[in-house]
């Protein structure tokens, strides 16, 4: 229960503000709380006097907590290729390891890996634990869950990272279930705190409208999923030393009641729109689905992927896997254009957070130039055929 | 056939906002609304009903209050709704959740599906889908995007993957999550809503669950939130000037690098 001290309370009324459960209100001068307060924490932090606190039992803490160590991060291998978030995974997985002065080692799991395990060595990794079995050429949750258990249950590192991506968002909270330790959804922000080694996890909440930072303070290991192309890259090296160790699953553990029948890519350059460096994104100003290829053919030109606002996929002028927003993808790339795109904020919260953002947009008004770092009021398919043609002319085609 | 389908009342995100200055949320009465991907998990676990038989339940793990979206729900289709309702279950992360709803719906009985949305939209978190088929040992497909063929004890779907989609299948029982691409949701009708208006809505207690008093809320959580803040925006609001050449030129010149 939310604790209220009524003799600190000034009824200054910040808490009231700061519930987004409505579960606070100032009767007679005094915070007061009701019974839809879900004890998020939100308010404790803000009131300056101290007034608010939550009890909290003593919790049982794990029992052997002290013998984990060492951060582990599971490196995502599809289509013939490591992901480029699992380097990013490295990235950051080195600067915590290096900070708890212990190992970072990457599970990788697929079939005909090749060199794969000796890049993860290159960007940073101590140990890879790899399993090479045709048994895991698709990705299912139950083979790839089990079999990280097990790698995490033998190895007792104290961290676990994947990346937010389809794969790690859908099978690591499988893992941490069975592991019954706590794990943090698309996180944009790690940190090791020194004094106790508890991993400081940042993410965005409400749709981005709000930042969380949350501790997994009783069990371990203490898990994570990053989401892709925030995280730095830590460089390539070539000549770095590590183990590959090729780990033997037991076969029962590499089976699956969820069966792959096939798997399917589409348009595959210009739908990855989590990983790209670019997306070129379209709206209702595009007007149909013809206005649409103009987005394509920018997209082509600048070498990006291609987004898309919910009105513009409602309309059927591109497929779901292209949306940008609160009902679709988030992205974060390093140029976002947004043409014919209003910025209503189910769309902004899907993309605010890319490195620089253009607007095209024939409406002066139009609240996707808050978010803008160029903007430009015009009629995008005056303003598009331009651009396009002059990137050609740069590059003398 | 029974469906089994988990909803959450959640507050409507876009309403929720922090002052950067002040850290105080800019809530201008901040509506509690039906979660919009379970909308879309109810609405398939009602088509599945009308074409091979059977009954949707609806469960919510929530406040009292939370009833209001049980009430939409069966208005929109679903027969039987549950309220997994006790003050115990406050402060509950997504593994104190999973725990609660794999109880509840062990309490509810046979069942051949569950779906869920693909993340509630105020955690955001996508976690209690896949944490919920653990806890009842059954297997799961994440970001489903449509069904194409219901086997007997089997179901043929697609699953929505980075960079396409797989063809996948699940034998039942067992859990989906559901983007919005797989269906429009209809609306309530008016003998869906007289029903809801009637049903009687079962509430189900920790005790009525038979609860683990130490899996269940605050003190069943193994994460803690400690600190809420506002987020950075970086928008600068450069609006570019001139001729359309000019601005195009201008543009260029700026994004070059990262071309
Ligand atoms: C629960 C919920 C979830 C949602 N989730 C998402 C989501 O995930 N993603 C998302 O995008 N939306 C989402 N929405 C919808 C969102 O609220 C907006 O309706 C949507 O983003 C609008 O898309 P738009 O900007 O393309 O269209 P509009 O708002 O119609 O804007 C079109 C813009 O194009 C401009 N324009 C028109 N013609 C031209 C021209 N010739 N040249 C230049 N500019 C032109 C207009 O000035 C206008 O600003 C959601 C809504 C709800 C309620
Ligand atoms: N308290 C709850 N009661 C019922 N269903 C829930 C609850 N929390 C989450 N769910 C279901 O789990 C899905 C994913 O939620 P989340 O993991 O919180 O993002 C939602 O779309 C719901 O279907």
């Amino acid at each position: 229960m939310l604790k209220i001290d009524i003799e600190a309370c000034i009824g200054c009324g910040v808490c009231v503000e700061t519930c987004t459960y409505d579960a606070i209100e100032l009767i007679d001068d005094v915070a007061v709380v009701n019974e839809k307060c879900n004890l998020c924490g939100s308010c404790v932090d803000t009131c300056e006097v101290e007034a608010l606190s939550i009890e909290r039992e003593e919790k049982d803490v794990q029992a052997d907590l002290a013998e984990w160590s060492g951060i582990m991060i599971f490196a995502e291998y599809r289509h013939g290729k490591v992901a480029p978030v699992s380097f990013e995974l490295l990235g950051i997985g080195r600067q915590l390891g290096d900070q708890q002065k212990a190992p970072l080692s990457a599970v990788l799991l697929g079939s005909g890996l090749g060199d794969a395990a000796k890049d993860l060595i290159a960007y940073g990794a101590d140990a890879v634990y790899q399993v090479d079995d045709p048994a895991l050429e698709y990705f299912t949750d139950e083979a790839y869950g089990n079999i990280l258990e097990d790698v995490i249950r033998e190895q007792k590192p104290e961290v676990v990272l994947a990346g937010a991506t389809a794969i790690g968002r859908s099978f690591i909270p499988l893992v941490a279930t069975s592991l019954a330790t706590g794990l943090t959804a698309d996180c944009t922000e790690l940190a090791i705190r020194s004094e106790d080694g508890v991993l400081l996890q940042t993410r965005p909440a409400f749709g981005g409208n709000i930042m969380a930072t949350i501790e997994c303070p009783y069990t371990r290991p203490q898990m994570a999923t990053v989401r892709p192309r925030v995280m730095k890259t830590a460089p390539y090296d070539a000549n770095r030393g590590g183990e590959i160790i090729n780990y033997q699953p037991k076969p029962e553990r590499m089976q699956s009641r969820v069966k792959v029948l096939k798997n399917v890519l589409e348009e595959q350059d210009q739908v990855n729109i989590t990983e790209g460096d670019i997306i070129v994104s379209g709206g209702r100003g595009l007007d149909n689905e013809k206005g649409f290829d103009l987005i394509k053919q920018l997209a082509d030109a600048v070498g990006g992927a291609v987004g898309a606002s919910r009105a513009a996929v409602d309309s059927q002028w591109i497929s779901y896997p292209h949306q940008v927003g609160q009902t679709g993808k988030t992205v974060n790339p390093k140029l976002y254009i947004a043409c014919g795109i209003s910025g209503a904020i189910q769309h902004v919260v899907g993309m605010q957070s890319s490195e620089t953002i253009v607007a095209i947009n024939k409406d002066p008004d139009a609240p996707i130039f808050d978010v803008a770092t160029f903007g430009i009021v015009g009629d995008l398919f005056e303003v598009v055929p331009k651009l396009i043609e002059k990137i050609k002319e740069n590059r003398g085609e | 056939m029974n469906i089994i389908v988990c909803i959450k009342q959640v507050p409507d995100a876009k309403d929720v906002r922090l002052d950067p200055k002040t850290n105080t949320m800019a809530r201008e009465g901040v509506e509690s609304i039906m979660n919009p991907f379970d909308r879309h998990a109810l609405e398939e676990a009602v088509r599945l009903k009308e074409q091979h038989g059977g009954k949707v339940t609806v469960i919510s793990m929530g406040p009292p209050q939370a009833e209001a979206v049980l009430r939409e729900a069966v208005s929109c289709g679903a027969d039987e709704a549950v309220l997994v309702s006790d003050r115990a279950f406050a402060g509950a992360d997504t593994w104190a959740t999973t725990y609660t709803l794999g109880k509840a719906i062990e309490k509810v009985g046979e069942f051949d599906l569950v779906i869920c949305g693909k993340q509630a939209i105020d955690g955001d978190t996508a976690q209690v889908g896949p944490g919920l088929a653990r806890r009842l040992d059954i297997p799961y497909v994440s970001y489903v995007r449509k069904i194409t063929d219901f086997l007997n004890g089997a179901v043929r779907l697609h699953r929505l993957m980075d960079d396409g989609y797989d063809e996948i299948e699940m034998p039942l029982p067992g859990l989906l999550t559901v983007v919005k691409e797989i269906n429009d949701p209809r609306i309530p009708s008016l003998k869906g809503k007289m029903k809801a208006k009637k049903l009687v809505i079962q509430t189900f207690s920790a005790e009525d669950i038979e609860a683990d008093p130490k899996q269940i809320g605050l003190s069943g959580s193994t994460t803690q939130v400690v600190k809420v803040f506002a987020p950075q925006f970086k928008g600068e609001r450069a609006m570019l000037e001139g001729t359309v050449d000019e601005q195009v030129e201008q543009l260029l010149e700026k994004i070059e690098p990262i071309l």
